[in-house]
């Protein structure tokens, strides 16, 4: 209570209250509330089907939120709210609630007619115009930071699926985002190359990133994640502490689950 | 059965000296084709009819040189328009407003479905059907007047038809190429903060230029020789014309100075040729895994440092 008028600026980075989500008849969220507070890092596991990614891309306004409400950084998601009603917001404002948050893709989607620096640089450039040599600066900087200043001048086709991804990351962090989103960062790896990419995550979480994971890394989700959450059929089944869900799971659909990806 | 911790052996092997594949019938194939070629050659330098003398006199010609640098304006003027024009109507078509959406539609519907040659003579009628341009309150007073009769443009309209013909073909172009760039790399761009424009302009547009150049290639060419249809307009000073209309007409020689349009169709084909190449050789980049002579000598270059 004593907070509540104190701090605008405690409100969590995500906050999903009732999230549902369909495509047409399909109901593909029904109902997802959770939060994730600045500087957490929060796993989303479960089958396929189970609505993660859609979440996911839900918190970026890739996809529309069918019913609840989806705050980011305390800002609603894609409406602006007045009097009770909500509007549609213009293209022009949905692009910029993008830019906060950095997003990183199972395919990578690096742009392939650029180099690895090209990619980087893109966005700061284009979306915010800023000075070139700044960013290409902070670009090489970023490089370096997941192994790969040698390879800025690489096109993507002529780096390996773990090379790849890194760029990818790099490519999300040059727009500084508040937030980052990682949908099955490493399902299309090889799995010799699944750790080179795992590590940069998890140095950015010791960073203090706040960071939303979609994975079946559960190795990465006892060491890396704040909170584990496990969904199914468009649900949050369980959550809570990783290391707790994974030994001593309370649902059944968990302990299916786990029992297959441990 | 193996040792998989022998070293490699001290001496590498022997670089493979194999006898190379024969293709004999690629050489009795050749020759045959060779000799007919000479006999065809041999056969057309000893006709008269093909007036070789008459070609050789005309093919530098003045007015033909005049008709040569029409037909490459009108070439390149409506190739121009209409490749701006093709890709505004394909971002119209593709974008989510449903207006800009049904217009490009209807001008797809109308342009592409009517022959080139009769789109050129109803534009050659334009002045006769719209004598005035007026500018006012419809029903009302009129503030701007401008007569159309008065007038004598007939490159203008020859321009004008062929290149909204070539904006209708040009739009079904680009959105081929747009259409087979994956989804991902507009996904990736608008979770970057870029508008659908930005996108379009930085992402998708300039990986969809490596399947739009052959087509647009062909299309440049094509529309080259749709040139010679201007007479429909009327307009009679492109090359095709002039040759045909002006002089043969004229010398009661037609064979010879065809050969002379033709020549020079052929040429400047032959340099369109060359201009699509390295055109497509630009818009390949990160197309391909191979790489560079460049990157290739770097590479052994560094594998020289790591080994003894």
């Amino acid at each position: 209570m004593t907070e509540s008028s104190a701090t605008a600026a405690a409100h969590p980075m995500v906050k999903a209250e009732l999230v549902c989500k369909d495509f047409g008849a399909l109901k593909v969220l029904k109902g997802i509330t959770l939060e994730v507070q600045k500087g957490q890092v929060l796993v989303l596991v479960g089958p396929s089907g189970s609505g993660k990614s859609t979440f996911l891309r839900c918190i970026n306004h890739l996809e529309t939120v069918s019913a609840g409400r989806l705050y980011v950084d305390g800002a609603l998601v894609g409406y602006n709210e007045r009097g009770g009603k909500l509007y549609e917001m213009k293209p022009r404002e949905v692009a910029k609630q993008r830019r906060d948050v950095g997003m990183v893709f199972q395919h990578f989607n690096l742009f392939p007619h650029r180099t690895a620096l090209g990619n980087v640089v893109e966005a700061p450039t284009q979306v915010k115009r800023l000075n070139k040599k700044q960013v290409t600066e902070r670009a090489m900087d970023l490089l370096d930071q997941v192994g790969l200043a040698d390879k800025a001048t690489a096109y993507p086709a002529q780096l390996s699926g773990g090379q790849q991804q890194r760029v990818a990351i790099a490519r999300a962090l040059a727009m500084s985002p508040k937030l980052m989103l990682f949908d099955e960062p490493t399902s299309a790896l090889d799995p010799e190359l699944v750790g080179e990419v795992l590590a940069v995550m998890k140095k950015l979480a010791a960073e203090g990133m706040t960071m939303v994971v979609v994975t079946h890394e559960m190795g990465f989700a006892r060491e890396v994640a704040d909170e584990l959450v496990f969904m199914d059929g468009g649900v949050v089944v369980e959550r809570g502490d990783p290391g707790e869900i994974m030994s001593n799971p309370q649902h059944e659909r968990t302990k299916a689950f786990l029992s297959k990806v441990m | 059965m193996t040792d998989a911790g022998s070293p490699p052996p001290s001496s590498p092997p022997e670089a493979i000296d194999a006898v190379p594949l024969r293709h004999p019938w690629r050489w009795v194939a050749a020759t045959v084709i060779i000799v007919v070629v000479a006999l065809f050659l041999y056969g057309a330098a000893t006709n008269p009819a093909y007036g070789w003398s008459t070609f050789a006199k005309y093919l530098f010609n003045e007015r033909i040189l005049l008709g040569v640098f029409n037909t490459l304006q009108l070439t390149v003027y409506s190739m121009v328009i209409g490749v701006v024009l093709g890709v505004i109507l394909t971002v119209m078509r593709l974008s989510s407003n449903p207006v800009l959406s049904a217009v490009a539609w209807v001008f797809l519907w109308i342009f592409r479905g009517t022959p080139v040659y009769v789109q050129l003579v109803f534009w050659g009628l334009m002045p006769t059907i719209y004598q005035k341009i007026q500018l006012g309150v419809p029903f009302g007073p009129t503030f701007f007047q401008f007569d159309l009769q008065s007038l004598s443009f007939p490159f203008a309209l020859a321009v004008i038809g062929l290149a909204l013909n070539e904006a209708a073909y040009m739009a079904e172009i680009v959105r081929a190429g747009i259409m087979s760039v994956p989804e991902g790399q507009l996904e990736a761009s608008t979770a970057l903060g870029m508008s659908w424009g930005l996108a379009m302009r930085r992402t998708v547009l300039p990986q969809a230029m490596r399947v739009i150049i052959p087509p647009t290639g062909n299309e440049l060419i094509s529309l080259l020789k749709t040139t010679s249809l201007v007479t429909a307009v009327p307009y009679a000073l492109d090359v095709y014309g002039i040759a045909t209309r002006e002089i043969a007409a004229r010398i009661f020689e037609p064979v010879p100075l065809l050969l002379v349009a033709a020549t020079w169709y052929l040429a400047i084909t032959s340099v369109l040729m060359v201009g699509q190449y390295y055109l497509e050789r630009y818009f390949s980049r990160g197309a391909s895994r191979k790489l560079t002579s460049k990157q290739l000598e770097a590479l052994a270059k560094a594998q020289m440092g790591t080994l003894p």
